[in-house]
Formats: structure tokens, C-alpha cells, sequence
């Protein structure tokens, strides 16, 4: 193990949780701990690319509910990097066999000498059940709209990373809140260290109760683009939308897609994340996507590096 | 001829307007006489300390059978209701098949004689196969002995059938149970749409969806004079449309449940799906709203809605997880401890919300110990601090979120028809 990976080891003392559920119960002190252990994987591994087995001998096992093959292939590789074994077991909706609940299910893959579950789901709360239910350490990888921590933190490295800080900065997170677990994840870790919030989107999905935990909520970007140092641009997640939200895709991309002509009125440096996968010309269009202010490569190389951070520091508090 | 003497006790009966220490004498299996001296009776009850009142009446009960026999029968479910303090239960047709025939109400009534705990009266469909689309045959309901109709679990959606329904009822002077939610405004939801929702991520229920119900039901009442009882109230708005319909004179009566008055949507941060029922725990300004509504009186029964679901269907996710919870064995106790305890009612006003009030609902000759009516009686402790042990239920099902509560308030002695059918244990 290197140098700078030791020194987080040192910090890593601080760290007791067995679980990884969501942000919003993290301190300031907990988020930075997994950001500077992430950032020193990154390092030490020449951007996440090499090896460092400081897990060996250690199982982590992927249980998608829900189909994702990116943070998937994010968890598995970042527990590969430690020298850790994964298995992968994908069900998706609720297509269990007969009379086997969910629970069981976790249960006989723990059964398996599993040390860490990740888990996706498409209901909130149920990485929480299998906490409840299981001896072993859990990973929230989504479950519904509520929670996606390591995105979460993916999002806020990169945002640190290129800006140096998040204290002060003014963070828009842009378009399907009402059915963005990133969003309240983002919500939380980047208001814990400072930063100020605003969510912006159509007014059937941006709820004006955002403004009771303390974050501005608005419906016009370009009233507020002047402002932001940062957009996070949400994908509109149409499978989850029961009724339509909005007249049209193309009246959406009319008042929030992030184009050219928005970009000439936001600030010079101005970062723009999106968590992917995107759907291009709805919430950004290719030469925004592709474009200087776009990090969303860099995005992907943090994932790998802030999912190994947690991977080891929960098996550290194991 | 069998005599018992219950004495010493503080008798409460609203029916009568009566609190007062006195001994009362029960005499083949009726209320005999007041102020009887120990006599030589066969049976004498020291009800000293305790509270003597008519045996309580929970108006909304999901006995389950036929066809969900794994989550409660109406022997464990009679029995749970004793437990609990009740004498006389009315059961929703929600079975499976549905209770839409005189057969149906029928076979209710000889499981619930053969069972031979307490009283059940039976709600039965106001559709055919509870479809919500032509009218059962309510006439021939009525002389098997249906008390009202509900197709609880579902509203009576269809405007129309639901002002038949009022017309139709009226003839046989039966009230309708509405389950009030406009359903294209919940699809999909889990709990009250609000802040936690939201934060929580989950599908909410706005109190809107109960609100509109309640007022449409309440409009077409007024229009045909019939009655409308709003089951399980639940928003502090629909307690408003009823309390103006009150006002005006509207045949409306409400009924809520101790969870309503009790617990609020920040219990779903635990996502335990004990806490999910429908209509949903809603806010905190909700529950005080239903608690301002039992206090003034637009609030006329508290009912449990007993839900019993077999373990297995509520260890499910959030969504999967049904609609629902056990609420027999816990509501003396929490109306002891959440209205009475709390300063909100006093006693003879609580109780008249579980004796006469759901008896004049349903029409039912219960509810009073007026001399010459039925012996049920419910003993009360009321001081009597316990441990809710989900373990120890006499329902079949445990889906409760009250355990491990303290509570204070306990039925002691349960008298069904002079006979005594249930003693709490001591300890
Ligand atoms: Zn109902
Ligand atoms: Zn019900």
C-alpha cells in the first residue's frame, strides 16, 4: 500500500459505519473522509487503472434488482482493483422465485461468506431492510428515487477536484428532481459542505418543499445560469413517470436543455456534470456534452475511485 | 336463573348519559337492575378501581375469511377482538370471494356462532362481486342481517353507482361505508404525499385524493338524502368538509383510527412497512386536525380497520408490502393513553365512541346498559400499564407498529350476553 493510501488509513479511524445507505445521515467530517480516500486511490493507482489488493480474501457481491450495467461494472472492477472477489447476481423487478422475498434471497447470497452487498433497488428504503436483516455490510447502489450515495460523492470529487472546493460554491442540479435519487444525494453532501443548492426543472418535478431543508428551488434556468458555478444536468427518468410531467420533449429541451446559446450566458469557467446515461439533446446537447466545461469522463474515473474508498473503509470498519 | 353482580365499579354508559360508582346486576344474560346489594348472586365481579362499560363495539374489522385464511380467520379474529375489549364487531366484505350474497352473510354468521366469542354484524358489499359497477341485491342483503354496505378496500368509484347505492339504501334506512381516495390521484403511492415523501424518495398519497372522495360522497348524500358514513378519516381537510356538512345538517357520520390519531409520515424514515396503510399516516397537523375532530364532535366512532396480513406479505419491499395493520388488541390502549391520558377526551366522551355511537351507525341494539339490554360489557382497567408483545396477539397476524409500546388502558373483563368471555392476565 502507498504512502498516501497510509496516511488515510491513519484517518480512516474516524470512520465506523458498517453501512452505506445514503448521504443524508453522513457528517461533513465522514464525506471528506471518503473524498481524500478516494482522492488518494486515484493517485496511487495512476488514475484507478492498476491494482492495489488491500482487500484480499475479501467477497463483495453485486445484487442488481434493477438493471444498471455502469455501476455494476463500477462496483466490480473498483473491488477488483483491492484484490477482492465479486460475484454478480442480477434479478430484475420482482421476479424472484415463488414465495422467496427479497430478504431471503439477500440472506442466502450472504450465506455465501459474503462481506459487502451492493445493492440496487428500484424501492427506497430497501438497501435499509437488508441492513436490518443481514450480518453483513451493505452499499446503497440506488434504491428508487431516494439514495445513490457513491454517485453522489462521484459527483462532489469532481466538482472539488476541478474547482478545489465545494464551501461557497452555487450548485444547480437541473431537470428530473422528483425522480433523481443522485439529486437527494447531491442535495445532502453538497449542502453539508457548504455549498448552496439550487434545483431547477419543471414545477411538476421540482417540488417547492425543497425550499423547507433549506434549498433554493426554481423553475427558470436561465433566471439562475448567471449564477451557478456548477450544473449537474439529471437525466429525465421516463420509465419512472407515471403521468406525464411535461407537454413534450421538445418543450422540455426548449426551456432546460443546456445548448450553446445557454452556455454563452453562463460564467467563463462553469462545470457541467451529468451523472449519464444522458439522453443527448434532451438535457444537453452533443457540443455542450463534448464540449470544454463537460467532465463527464472524468466522472467515471472518480466512481471507480470514490466506490473503492468506501469498499475499503467499510471493510476497514468490518 | 343466572345472576352476576358487577360491584364497585365506576359505570360509564353515554347511551345513558351515566358515570357513577354503583353495582349492577346481571340477570340471564341482560342488564337487570342498578344499585343492586351482594345478594347471594352466583357470579359477584369486584370491579373496583376499574370502569364498567357497554361492551365496546369496533365498527371496522377485515376478518379475512373466506379466502385469506393464512392472515386471520374469524375465529382468531373474534377472538383477538375480545382480547382487545371488544364485544360486537362489524366485518368488511372484502373476503375472498366477496360478501355480495345472503349465502355469503350467511356462512359469516354460523363461522362467527361457531366460533362463539363475541357479537359480529356483517357489512356487506354495495356491488355485485364488489366490482363497483351494478348494485348487489342490498334488499336481500339486509334480511340476512347486512348492517350497512362498504366495498371497502375500494371506494365506490362510479358517481352513479354511488348514488343509486344512496337511493337504493335508503329504503332499508342503511348507511353507506365509503373508502374515500380518487385513485388516479394515488396510483402507485406508498405514504402521505408531503415533505417526507419527497425526501424519502417514495410515491406519495396526497391528502387531496381523500379530501375530493369525501366531498363527492358527502355532495351526493345531500342530493339524495341518503347516509354516508366517511370510513377511516385520515386529513385534516376531509374532517373539515365533514364538520361543514354536519353544519347543514347532511346524514354524515366519520369513524378514525387510533394510527390516525396516533402516528404521523416520519415513522416511514424506518421503512417498515408497518407503518404503510391506506389511507396513509399523514402529517402532524393531520393527526392533530383528527384529534381536534374527535374533541368537537365531528369525529363520531373510533374503529381499527384491522388489516391482519400474514408476516411473509409484509416482509416485502415498500412497494410490494400490502396495505394495512392489526389494530384489535392495541386501541383501548392507545385511546387510554393518546386521548384520555393526553387531556383530549375524558372517558364517557371516549367511550361513547366505541359503544353507542357505531351501535346508532349501524343500527344495532348494542352499545347501552340500559336495564333490559344484552349483558356485554367491557371491564376496563384504566390505569393498567402493559407492554404491547406482538407475540402474545390473538389474531393470527402480528403486523403491528406498536410493538414494544407502553400503553395505559386494558380491557379486563370482557361479558358477552352475561357470560364472561375473556379475563386479561394479571401481572
Ligand atoms: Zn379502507
Ligand atoms: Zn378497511
Amino acid at each position: 500500500m502507498s504512502t498516501e493510501v497510509g496516511e488515510a488509513s491513519t484517518m480512516s479511524a474516524a470512520w465506523t459505519r458498517r453501512h452505506l445507505l445514503g448521504l443524508e445521515d453522513l457528517s461533513a467530517e465522514e464525506l471528506i473522509l471518503i473524498l481524500d480516500t478516494a482522492a488518494s486511490f486515484k493517485e496511487a493507482t495512476g488514475g484507478c487503472k492498476k491494482k492495489l489488493p488491500s482487500l484480499t480474501g475479501r467477497t463483495c457481491a453485486n445484487l442488481f434488482f434493477e438493471p444498471s450495467t455502469r455501476t455494476r461494472t463500477s462496483f466490480s472492477l473498483a473491488a477488483r482493483r483491492l484484490g477482492a472477489d465479486t460475484v454478480d447476481f442480477s434479478s430484475s423487478g420482482s421476479s424472484l422465485s415463488k414465495g422467496e422475498t427479497f430478504i431471503d434471497t439477500a440472506k442466502n447470497i450472504e450465506a455465501m461468506g459474503v462481506d459487502v452487498v451492493v445493492v440496487r433497488h428500484r424501492t427506497p428504503g430497501t438497501p435499509h431492510l437488508l441492513a436490518q436483516n443481514l450480518a453483513c455490510s451493505v452499499i446503497n447502489a440506488g434504491d428508487g428515487p431516494h439514495e445513490h450515495p457513491t454517485q453522489g460523492l462521484l459527483d462532489i470529487m469532481t466538482v472539488r477536484e476541478q474547482l478545489g472546493r465545494i464551501d461557497g460554491l452555487t450548485v444547480a442540479l437541473v431537470g428530473d428532481i422528483a425522480h433523481s435519487r443522485t439529486a437527494r444525494s447531491n442535495i445532502w453532501g453538497l449542502k453539508k459542505l457548504g455549498a448552496h443548492v439550487i434545483v431547477c426543472g419543471p414545477s411538476t418535478l421540482v417540488s417547492p418543499l425543497w425550499r423547507e431543508v433549506g434549498v433554493e428551488v426554481s423553475h427558470n434556468l436561465d433566471a439562475i445560469l448567471p449564477r451557478c458555478d456548477v450544473l449537474n444536468l439529471l437525466r429525465i427518468q421516463f420509465e419512472r413517470q407515471t403521468t406525464r410531467p411535461f407537454p413534450s420533449v421538445r418543450e422540455y429541451a426548449h426551456l432546460y436543455a443546456m445548448n450553446r446559446e445557454r452556455l454563452a450566458k453562463a460564467k467563463e469557467d462553469i462545470l457541467i456534470l451529468a451523472p449519464g446515461p444522458i439522453n443527448r439533446g434532451v438535457e444537453l446537447t452533443p457540443e455542450v456534452a463534448d464540449g470544454p466545461h463537460s467532465v463527464i469522463l472524468e466522472q467515471v474515473t472518480n466512481g471507480l475511485a470514490v466506490r473503492m474508498a468506501v469498499l475499503w473503509l467499510i471493510c476497514g470498519a468490518l | 336463573m343466572s345472576r352476576t353482580l358487577i360491584a364497585g365499579g365506576r359505570v360509564i354508559d353515554p347511551s345513558q348519559k351515566l358515570d357513577r360508582v354503583t353495582n349492577l346486576l346481571i340477570e340471564d344474560g341482560r342488564i337487570a337492575a342498578y344499585d343492586v346489594a351482594p345478594n347471594g348472586q352466583d357470579l359477584t365481579i369486584d370491579a373496583r378501581g376499574k370502569i364498567v362499560a357497554p361492551g365496546l363495539i369496533d365498527m371496522h374489522v377485515h376478518l379475512r375469511e373466506p379466502g385469506r385464511e393464512e392472515d386471520e380467520t374469524i375465529k382468531t379474529g373474534t377472538a383477538a377482538a375480545l382480547a382487545g375489549g371488544f364485544t360486537s364487531i362489524a366485518c368488511m366484505p372484502n373476503t375472498e370471494p366477496p360478501i355480495d350474497t345472503q349465502a355469503q352473510v350467511e356462512f359469516v354468521q354460523h363461522q362467527a356462532a361457531l366460533a362463539g366469542h363475541c357479537n359480529v354484524y356483517v357489512v356487506a358489499c354495495v356491488s355485485k362481486n364488489r366490482e363497483g359497477k351494478e348494485l348487489a341485491e342490498l334488499g336481500q342483503l339486509v334480511q340476512a342481517g347486512a348492517v350497512a354496505f362498504t366495498d371497502d378496500g375500494s371506494p365506490v368509484y362510479d358517481a352513479e353507482l354511488m348514488r343509486r347505492a344512496f337511493e337504493y339504501a335508503l329504503m332499508f334506512d342503511k348507511p353507506i361505508l365509503n373508502h374515500a381516495e380518487v385513485r388516479e390521484l394515488t396510483s402507485g403511492g406508498v405514504m402521505h404525499e408531503g415533505l417526507v415523501s419527497l425526501l424519502l424518495g417514495l410515491s406519495g398519497m396526497p391528502a387531496a385524493a381523500e379530501d375530493a372522495m369525501v366531498s363527492r360522497d358527502i355532495v351526493l348524500a345531500e342530493a339524495t338524502g341518503g347516509r354516508i358514513h366517511i370510513m377511516h378519516i385520515s386529513s385534516g381537510g376531509s374532517v373539515e368538509v365533514v364538520r361543514r356538512a354536519k353544519r347543514r345538517a347532511v346524514r354524515v357520520t366519520t369513524e378514525v383510527c387510533p394510527h390516525h390519531f396516533t402516528l404521523n409520515d416520519e415513522c416511514l424514515r424506518s421503512f417498515d412497512s408497518n407503518f404503510k396503510m391506506s389511507p396513509p399516516l399523514r402529517s402532524a397537523s393531520d393527526v392533530e386536525a383528527c384529534i381536534a375532530g374527535l374533541v368537537d364532535g365531528t369525529i363520531d366512532v373510533i374503529c381499527t380497520d384491522h388489516a391482519p396480513h400474514a408476516l411473509e406479505k409484509k416482509m416485502q419491499e415498500l412497494d410490494q408490502a400490502p396495505f394495512g395493520i392489526v389494530g384489535l388488541e392495541t386501541a383501548l390502549g392507545l385511546v387510554g393513553t393518546r386521548l384520555v391520558q393526553a387531556g383530549h377526551l375524558t372517558w364517557p366522551q371516549a367511550l361513547e365512541k366505541m359503544t353507542i355511537n357505531p351501535a346508532r351507525v349501524l343500527g344495532i341494539d348494542k352499545g347501552t346498559l340500559a336495564v333490559g339490554a344484552d349483558a356485554d360489557i367491557t371491564i376496563i382497567d384504566p390505569d393498567r400499564r402493559w407492554t404491547v408483545d406482538t407475540s402474545r396477539f390473538a389474531s393470527k397476524s402480528s403486523n403491528s407498529p406498536f410493538a414494544g409500546w407502553v400503553l395505559t388502558g386494558r380491557a379486563d373483563t370482557v361479558i358477552v350476553g352475561g357470560k364472561v368471555k375473556h379475563q386479561a392476565e394479571r401481572g
